[in-house]
C-alpha cells in the first residue's frame, strides 16, 4: 500500500516540476516576444521620465519587479475570496500597500534617488502592467505560477527601461551609472573622462575633438524615439508581431 | 487670480502631462485611434482631474498631514480616485444620459490613468494651495485633452499613408508623440509671469 502512494506522489512531482517548461516560458516570454512595453504597450506611463540615467532606471526596474511579483502572488493567494464586483478596488489596495513599502524603503535607504524618482515611484500603482497581470493572470492561476509571471513581466519592463536609460545616458551625458558608486565617465570635456575631448595634444582631443553630447537625449522626448526604434527593430526581425489594425 | 492663470497655462502647455511627463500614456496610446473616442476620454479626464484634485487636497491637508499619516498617502489617494470615478459615473448616468453615453466606457478606465494620481502627487510635492490645485487640475486635464485629440487626428490621417510594416500602428504612435513633444517644447517660450499681476476688470 505504502509503495503505491509513494509512486503516485513521485509521478505528480514529475508532472509538475517547480520550475518546468511552463514556468520558463512565463519568465522568458515577456522579455522579448511578449514584452510589456514594446508589444503589449502597458505601463509606458510612469517610467519613461526616469530613464535619463541608468542608475534610477535600475532602481525603478527593481521596484517594479518586486511590486509585480508580490502583487501577483498576493492576489493569487486571495483569488478565491475576492468578490468579483469589488476586485479592482481590492487589487488597487494590494498594489498600493506594496508600493508604499517600496517608497518607504527607498526613502530610508537611498534618499537622493528617492528625490530623483519623486512621484514616479507612487505611479507604479497605476502602472498598467501590474494591474493587467493581476487581472489577466493572477486571478485565474495558482500562486507560484502567478509569482513567476509577475517577475517575468517586471523583468521585461525593466529590461526596456535599462536599455533606454543606457542609450540616453551614454549619448546625452557621456557617462554610465552616474549617481551610483560605479560611475564611469566615458567621453566628455575634462580630464575625469576616459576620452578627454578638450585637453590639447592628447589622442582624445585629436580624434574626438569634434564630439559633443546630444542635447536631445537629455530631454524626455528622446525616450519616445528610442522606444519607437526598439519596436521597429523587434517587428522587423519578427514579422508575426506587426500591427495589422 | 493672475497666479492661477499662470498655473493653468503652465500645466496645460509648458509642462504638459503627456508630452513632458508621460502621464496617462497607456490610455493615450490605446484610445487615440479615432477622434471621437479620444474626445470623450479627454473630456472625462478634465472632469475627473478637476474633481479629485481639491478633494485629495482637503484630505491630504486636514487628515493626512495633521495626523502625521503621510505614509498612507498612496492608498488614500487611489481609494479617493477610485470611489470618485465610481460616484461621478453614477451621477452622470442619473442626470445626463447623453454625456454618460459619450463618456460611458472611459470613466472606469480613468481610475488607472496615471495622469489623475500623478496630478495629485505633483500637487503634494509642489505644495499647491487649494485654489492653485484646482487650477493645476483643470490646466493639466486641458493639456491632456489637447494632446490626445491632436494625436488622434494625426493617427486617423496616417492610416492611409505608406508606413514601414515594423512601425505600423504602435511604433508610429510613439514617434508622433515624440515629435509632438518637441513641438510643444516651443511653447516653453511663453512667459507665464505676464499674467502674474493680472486682476479681473471691475
Amino acid at each position: 500500500m505504502a509503495t503505491a502512494t509513494e509512486t503516485k506522489e513521485i509521478r505528480i512531482e514529475e508532472k509538475d516540476p517547480w520550475f518546468g517548461s511552463k514556468e520558463r516560458e512565463l519568465m522568458v516570454d515577456p522579455l522579448l516576444d511578449n514584452n510589456p512595453i514594446t508589444i503589449q504597450v502597458l505601463g509606458v506611463c510612469s517610467a519613461l521620465a526616469v530613464t535619463s540615467l541608468v542608475y534610477p532606471s535600475i532602481v525603478m526596474a527593481v521596484a517594479v519587479v518586486f511590486v509585480c511579483g508580490m502583487a501577483n502572488l498576493t492576489t493569487s493567494l486571495l483569488r478565491k475570496s475576492i468578490p468579483k464586483a469589488v476586485r479592482l478596488i481590492v487589487q488597487l489596495v494590494i498594489i498600493a500597500t506594496l508600493v508604499t513599502l517600496v517608497n518607504e524603503a527607498l526613502k530610508a535607504l537611498n534618499y537622493p534617488v528617492y528625490k530623483q524618482l519623486s512621484v514616479y515611484i507612487g505611479l507604479i500603482i497605476t502602472n498598467c502592467i501590474v494591474m493587467g497581470r493581476l487581472e489577466a493572470f493572477a486571478m485565474a492561476n495558482r500562486p507560484w505560477r502567478s509569482f513567476v509571471d509577475g517577475i517575468g513581466n517586471g523583468l521585461g519592463y525593466g529590461l526596456i527601461l535599462i536599455v533606454v536609460g543606457f542609450i540616453r545616458e551614454v549619448f546625452g551625458k557621456g557617462s554610465v551609472f552616474a549617481g551610483s558608486g560605479l560611475e564611469f565617465k566615458i567621453i566628455g570635456a575634462g580630464s575625469t573622462y576616459a576620452i578627454d575631448t578638450t585637453t590639447p595634444d592628447q589622442w582624445g582631443s585629436t580624434f574626438f575633438g569634434w564630439y559633443a553630447n546630444n542635447g536631445l537625449m537629455v530631454m524626455s522626448v528622446a525616450a519616445m524615439f528610442i522606444i519607437a526604434v526598439l519596436i521597429w527593430v523587434q517587428r522587423a526581425r519578427n514579422p508575426k508581431l506587426v500591427d495589422v489594425s | 487670480m493672475g497666479d492661477l492663470i499662470n498655473i493653468f497655462i503652465k500645466s496645460a502647455f509648458i509642462e504638459n502631462m503627456i508630452l513632458a511627463y508621460f502621464l496617462g500614456m497607456c490610455s493615450f496610446l490605446a484610445v487615440s485611434k479615432s477622434l471621437s473616442t479620444a474626445f470623450g476620454l479627454g473630456l472625462a479626464v478634465i472632469f475627473v482631474l478637476g474633481i479629485t484634485m481639491p478633494i485629495n487636497w482637503l484630505i491630504n491637508e486636514y487628515l493626512l498631514v495633521s495626523f502625521e499619516l503621510e505614509f498612507l498617502r498612496f492608498i488614500v489617494f487611489i481609494a479617493v480616485i477610485a470611489s470618485m470615478v465610481q460616484l461621478v459615473e453614477m451621477i452622470v448616468e442619473k442626470f445626463s444620459p447623453g454625456l454618460y453615453a459619450a463618456l460611458g466606457i472611459f470613466l472606469p478606465l480613468i481610475t488607472v490613468n496615471c495622469a489623475i494620481l500623478g496630478g495629485s502627487l505633483f500637487m503634494v510635492s509642489r505644495e499647491y494651495s487649494l485654489s492653485e490645485s484646482v487650477a493645476f487640475g483643470l490646466g493639466g486635464g486641458f493639456g491632456w485633452f489637447l494632446a490626445i485629440i491632436a494625436i488622434a487626428a494625426i493617427r486617423e490621417r496616417i492610416r492611409y499613408s505608406k508606413v514601414p510594416p515594423g512601425l505600423r500602428g504602435l511604433g508610429m504612435a510613439f514617434l508622433l508623440t515624440g515629435l509632438m513633444g518637441l513641438a510643444f517644447l516651443s511653447l516653453s517660450g511663453i512667459d507665464p509671469a505676464v499674467f502674474a499681476g493680472w486682476q479681473p476688470a471691475e
